[in-house]
């Protein structure tokens, strides 16, 4: 991974070195050399008056991998129920293997999953399903084992999966098995139908730089795909097949041992499914004032947020934290109150279809996203906004 | 016991700024930190060893500058430290960098556990550990937010998910990715700057790790980058003029027009 400069174009100008977040640019004899550690951010290239250097690297032809056909989807439940990520990443499945004209699988593990006949109506046109009770919980070995042996079995030439706690720890588990490429948390995903390659994007550096990534010689291309981010697409019409596969429990085992589970309390409406959001930052100044925000969060119908601060003073817990090193969520509407919009802050919420900011200085970067801001004070706005909703 | 931290050199996330004008990574500072997760790591895996006894060893793959933060481990706890650098290894992807992380703690021998931190700030899958562990063919939880108990060859860790936490054993030798939640990590001591500036950190090549080239470094990398750019915040916000009451009245109305209440 590196970029490439083009010696006949350098003219030893120099723009480009300090433009390197690394430090890795030099200009020897009149000519720009990289170090190794390139990471292929762009910066460099940006600045260069000479066009002399390029981060795209040539897409090439992948080997013949002709017994490789299909896409797949890891179609995530939980407690029996799919999740609404599965249904997520069927539609967008659909649309892959449509255009590469080729058939939609779900994969599905679990014990009495109630809804398999949705993972056809939202797309499939096979459903291999695993269904026993030693798979009814998320087991990561078990899952991991168990989906690189169907894998093996059908060929498929492309396997995605949610983003999610499980999906980000079994899924390269499955990538190391059979020793191919796996991208993480894309954002986007398109194809490039000549080559049959996987083109799969997603956010890097906390969300400020974009990164296109392909599995050119190894198959299956395997990626996991951030929830929230594709729509759900329903037609009841649908035919397709529901194929059981039975679980082999001598085979397939786990050293990890599940003991027991204890669900969040606290938290009414799960962040990463709320439609709305309220949430709170540093200008909430002490614990007690998130009631406030409780109030406008129940007035409608949202979960509560928080930027880092509040978490790390100790107002509310870690589980509300939305950011870089929080929770990444999407909802149609994210109300940000008392929160400046610092980087790690916009990379958990910036892909939010509607965002309000309620923040009394109007220099805040948090208004460079908002789609509708309102500069004032929060404990005026606030409880205005209750007060109104609660009278409709 | 013996547990291997493995640690990654990364850019300080204030380093990574967009230039406005030009819409570019600006660098403000040049500076390398330890990725803040694996200071987690690092914290958890010198706790353990307070307690059980053992050694802890620091482990990066980078370039020869990441000796500064392998030091730097070694100031806050670390026993040894060990650098895996070589040309070869650079343009590693995560395939890759398991499968030298994985080489690198098979030569080290011993080994009861390897602690990661959940992901980095800069690449950011979270991939490295569970391939890893894959390679090791060892068991592996991730996002642990507090180990219960080591006892008779076993552990018994909480982690966390999006519904709440689990509960899991395992025995060791295993592989675990640590979140936050876990520790607090101490400053470096006294004595630890002291023996962070007289240790020795050996660095282990390919050919050292015996290791097939083909599957280090970009040779060995199943993805490649093939575009970077810059996402687009060209939303056109909209002030919202007035006193409270005015801004509130104008904000539902957009809201409720929008469908979106
Ligand atoms: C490695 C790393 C990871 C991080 N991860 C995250 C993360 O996951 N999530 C996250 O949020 N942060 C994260 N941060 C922290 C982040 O950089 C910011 O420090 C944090 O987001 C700031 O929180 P804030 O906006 O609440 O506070 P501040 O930046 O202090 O902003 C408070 C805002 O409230 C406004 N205000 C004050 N009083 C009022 C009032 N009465 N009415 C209206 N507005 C008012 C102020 O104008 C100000 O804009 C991370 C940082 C690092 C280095
Ligand atoms: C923009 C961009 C996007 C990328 N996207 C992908 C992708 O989608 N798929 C992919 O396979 N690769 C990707 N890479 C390459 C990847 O970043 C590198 O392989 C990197 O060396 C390790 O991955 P990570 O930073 O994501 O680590 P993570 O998997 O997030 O790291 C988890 C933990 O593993 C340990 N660890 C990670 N790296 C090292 C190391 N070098 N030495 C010691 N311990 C370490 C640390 O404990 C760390 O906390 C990308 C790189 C860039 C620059
Ligand atoms: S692409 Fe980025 S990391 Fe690579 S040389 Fe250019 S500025 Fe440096
Ligand atoms: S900015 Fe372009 S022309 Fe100038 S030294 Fe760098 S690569 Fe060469």
């Amino acid at each position: 991974m590196t970029i490439r400069i083009d010696t006949g174009k350098c003219d030893g100008c120099g723009s480009c070195v300090p433009a390197c977040p690394f430090g890795l640019l030099e200009v020897i004899a009149d000519k720009a050399r990289v170090e190794e550690g390139c990471t292929l951010c762009g910066a460099c290239e940006a600045v260069c008056p000479s066009s002399a250097i390029s981060s795209e690297e040539i897409v090439q032809a992948a080997p013949a991998s002709d017994e490789h056909r299909g896409v797949w989807v890891f179609a995530e439940q939980h407690g029996g129920r799919v999740k609404a990520v599965s249904y997520e990443l069927l539609s967008k499945g659909r649309e892959l293997a449509d255009a590469l004209g080729t058939e939609l699988g779900a994969v599905c593990f679990g014990h009495n999953v109630a809804d398999t006949d949705q993972l056809i109506a939202c797309g499939a046109d096979r459903v291999y399903l695993v269904d026993t009770p030693e798979l009814a919980d998320n087991q990561d070995e078990l899952y991991a084992r168990q989906l690189a042996e169907l894998i093996e079995r059908h060929k498929p030439e492309m396997v995605i999966a949610g983003a999610t706690a499980l999906g980000r720890s079994f899924f390269p588990r499955v990538a190391a098995m059979l020793k191919t490429g796996l991208t993480a948390d894309c954002t986007g995903l398109d194809i490039d139908i000549e080559n049959r390659l996987l083109l799969q994007t997603r956010p890097t550096f906390g969300g400020n730089v974009m990164a296109t990534i392909v599995c050119q010689a190894r198959r299956p291309q395997m990626a996991t795909v951030r929830p929230r981010v594709f729509k759900k697409s329903l037609s009841n019409g649908r035919q397709g097949q529901i194929i059981k596969v039975d679980f082999e429990r001598e085979r397939i085992t786990s050293r990890t041992k599940l003991l027991g589970f204890v669900e969040a309390l606290g938290e009414k409406v799960k962040l990463e499914d709320a439609d709305i959001i309220v949430s709170g930052g540093r200008g909430l100044g002490k614990p007690e004032n998130f009631k406030l925000l409780e109030e406008l969060a129940g007035a409608l119908g949202a979960a509560v947020g928080s930027s880092r601060v509040p978490v790390d003073e100790g107002w509310i817990p870690y589980a509300h934290q939305v950011g870089q090193t929080g929770k990444t969520v999407c909802p149609k509407l994210y109300i940000a109150c008392g929160i400046s919009g610092a980087v790690q802050h916009l990379a958990g919420m910036q892909t939010s279809d509607v965002i309000v900011a309620i923040n009394n200085d109007p220099s805040a970067p948090i208004f460079e996203v908002a789609t509708y801001g309102i500069i004032g004070d929060l404990f005026q706005v606030v409880p205005v906004m209750i007060d109104k909703l609660k009278r409709e | 016991m013996n547990i291997a931290i493995c640690l990654k050199q990364v850019p300080g996330t204030t380093a990574v700024k967009i230039d406005p004008q030009t819409n570019t990574l600006v660098r403000q500072g040049i500076e390398s930190v330890m990725n803040p997760f694996d200071a987690y790591a690092l914290e958890e895996g010198v706790r353990l060893r307070e307690k059980q006894g053992g050694r802890v060893t620091a482990i990066t793959m980078g370039p020869p500058q990441a000796e500064a933060m392998l030091r730097q481990a070694i100031s806050l706890g670390a026993d040894d430290a060990i650098l895996l650098s070589d040309r070869a290894f650079a343009g590693a992807d995560t395939l890759a960098t398991a499968y030298t992380l994985a080489a690198a703690i098979r030569k080290l021998g011993q080994c009861d556990l390897v602690i990661c931190g959940r992901q980095t700030i800069d690449g950011d899958t979270g991939q490295v550990g569970p391939e890893m562990a894959e390679m090791l063919d060892l068991p592996f939880v991730s996002y642990v937010s507090r180990i219960e108990e080591i006892a008779g060859g076993h552990m018994r860790a909480q982690r966390m998910i999006e519904e709440g936490h689990e509960s899991v054993e395992m025995p060791l030798p295993a592989v675990i990715t640590v979140t936050k939640e876990i520790n607090t990590p101490r400053l470096p001591s006294l004595r630890g700057i002291a023996r962070s500036k007289s240790a020795q950190v050996p660095v282990w090549t390919a050919q050292e790790l015996g290791v097939d080239t083909g599957k280090v470094g970009l040779a060995g990398s199943a993805t490649r980058v093939v575009k970077i750019f810059f996402p687009q915040r060209e939303r056109k916000g909209e002030v919202l003029q007035g006193e409270a009451e005015a801004q509130v009245e104008c904000l539902l109305g957009k809201l409720k027009s929008g469908g979106l209440i």
